[in-house]
């Protein structure tokens, strides 16, 4: 490093000369230096406190022993402890005693719209009111039953999965193979009439009703209610999960449908499946 | 001083210059990236990881080619909102047959690292034709031509074989029955026994798109649906030195 000039002496320069113009060598700033240093030493002291030198097999752990893993498992472990006991609370009482209890309702109700944001609303929408093949879990029309039994067990074990062998299930036939394209006309028509709708052709919704009798009756039963116990929607409302016109019932008919729910006791543990069923059952319509 | 007079050799000539920093960065290279090779905890073995079956490898390619990992990550990470989130967070083993892998840096879309079975395959149809259908505040475009385009798995082979070459353990007999293994998959119908022993029980035989024929959906689906499913994280122990 050079050396401090002297008043009255013209600075040391480095030697370097461009068309005559000359760099002095002066020195840089003690602060600056003195910061450098301690740089040295931080990153020396880091390398020490962290992991960071390779080995063959393995790196120096460092003596903080800091590991992501360990930190992540931490975080979670403080939150679930926090909350463990009211979860337990959540998970251990009668799932009609939740609602009766303010402290336990509040919370459920709070947790299950957390969880219904995260793994509900892709299908069910982040406002709960469905989509078109995705039910609106905000009305009381119900396909499996909306009491709070109904609706813990929808989410425990989904409905029509190849997951959990105790899924809800149900198939309704792809009548396209069953029928005739003239009865299939008959019967669509009278489903509107059922609904409420005018039908495109009375004549053919009265032959219809026959039909619906002979072939829809057994699970929607013969006034077109619907059975919750094989998830047969009710046919005599307003309320349509793939469209009440004419053309989409009659593709209803012909094909079918077979709208899937994964079963969520894997991803969820008991707590939280009771607030997500919790939050569903007060949107408006539980039962 | 003397050593840093010596030093104008270097700044004199360009070449050795050119040379000596080549050997100064290759050093450095080496450091980083040699133990790596070796490191316990980066070569973590973990049960259940299988390579991609045929169909699935397909949808893969489908994924990058509709260039999917500008807007999706495949890589929770160890912080407690993600693993609430989306699930277990990542492990290096479950990318190391992906060639190249996909954990991205932006997340413009969710993270689809733990996608697989977290929706039924007719909402991915559903969402693939348009996203806005099932998730109104996306901005994802549509991609209905996917179950429009239909493909035959003809060169599926020969990708397994370049992934077999860059060392994914393929065996000759799962090349052989590429196409057919292709073929099989969207048919729970068909004789999949094959498949299931080559690639496992956690295959997925379905019609993926509900659909005659084997789509791009169908191939794009089956990938989405095995992702993050392949590790049991209930008999998974991390080890906490990592």
């Amino acid at each position: 490093m050079a050396k401090e000039p002297k008043h009255n002496q013209e600075p040391e320069t480095t030697g370097h000369e461009w068309d005559g113009l000359k760099e002095y060598n002066n020195p840089l700033p003690r602060w600056w230096v003195w910061v450098f240093y301690l740089t040295i030493i931080w990153g020396i002291w880091y390398t020490i406190a962290y992991p960071a030198w390779p080995g063959i097999k393995n790196a120096t752990a460092g003596y903080m022993g800091w590991s992501t893993r360990a930190n992540v498992a931490e975080a979670i472990a403080e939150a679930e402890a926090a909350n463990a006991g009211i979860n337990e609370k959540l998970a251990s009482v009668e799932l009609t005693a939740i609602q009766t209890d303010p402290e336990l309702q509040g919370y459920a109700t709070s947790a299950g719209a957390a969880v219904f944001r995260t793994w509900c609303a892709q299908c069910h929408g982040a406002g709960a009111a469905g989509a078109k093949g995705y039910p609106n879990l905000q009305d009381d029309a119900w396909l499996w039953g909306g009491t709070m039994e109904d609706i813990h067990y929808t989410v425990t074990h989904g409905i029509r999965n190849e997951d959990d062998p105790d899924a809800r299930y149900s198939e309704m036939p792809a009548f396209g193979e069953i029928l005739e394209g003239e009865q299939i006309a008959q019967v669509a028509n009278y489903v509107m009439r059922l609904s409420g709708q005018t039908p495109q052709d009375a004549a053919a919704a009265d032959a219809g009703e026959e039909v619906f009798l002979d072939n829809c009756a057994a699970c929607h039963m013969d006034d077109g209610t619907g059975d919750k116990f094989q998830g047969a929607p009710n046919l005599s409302d307003a309320i349509w999960l793939y469209g009440g016109d004419y053309d989409t019932i009659v593709q209803t008919v012909t094909y079918s449908r077979y709208g899937v729910m994964p079963p969520w006791s894997e991803r969820l543990s008991e707590a939280e499946i009771r607030a997500v069923a919790t939050y569903v059952h007060q949107l408006g319509g539980g039962e | 001083m003397a050593i840093l007079d010596k030093h104008t050799i270097l700044e004199k000539n360009v070449t050795l210059l050119a040379i000596l920093s080549l050997l100064v960065v290759t050093i450095g290279g080496i450091v980083q990236i040699a133990p790596l090779f070796w490191l316990e905890n980066t070569i973590e073995d973990v049960e259940g990881m299988r390579p991609y079956t045929p169909l699935e490898l397909a949808g893969r390619e489908i994924y990058l080619r509709e260039g999917c990992y500008v807007c999706h990550s495949q890589m929770i990470r160890p912080m407690r909102d993600e693993v609430e989130r989306y699930g277990h967070y990542s492990l290096a083993a479950e990318s190391q047959y992906d060639h190249p892998f996909q954990w991205g840096s932006k997340r413009t879309g969710p993270d689809l690292a733990r996608v697989g079975g977290r929706y039924s395959d007719e909402w991915h149809v559903d969402h693939f034709r348009n996203p806005q259908s099932v998730v109104p505040e996306s901005v994802m475009p549509k991609y209905g031509h996917l179950e429009n385009t239909p493909i035959d798995g003809k060169y599926i082979g020969d990708l397994m074989a370049t992934n077999a070459f860059v060392g994914v353990p393929y065996t000759d007999e799962m090349i052989e029955n590429a196409q057919a293994d292709f073929a099989v998959q969207t048919d729970p119908f068909g004789d999949f026994d094959g498949l299931i022993e080559r690639y496992g029980e956690k295959v997925n035989v379905r019609n993926f798109d509900g659909q005659e024929g084997i789509s791009e959906a169908d191939a794009l689906i089956a990938y989405m649906q095995m992702l993050g499913t392949l590790v049991d994280f209930s008999t998974f122990t991390p080890v906490a030195s990592r």
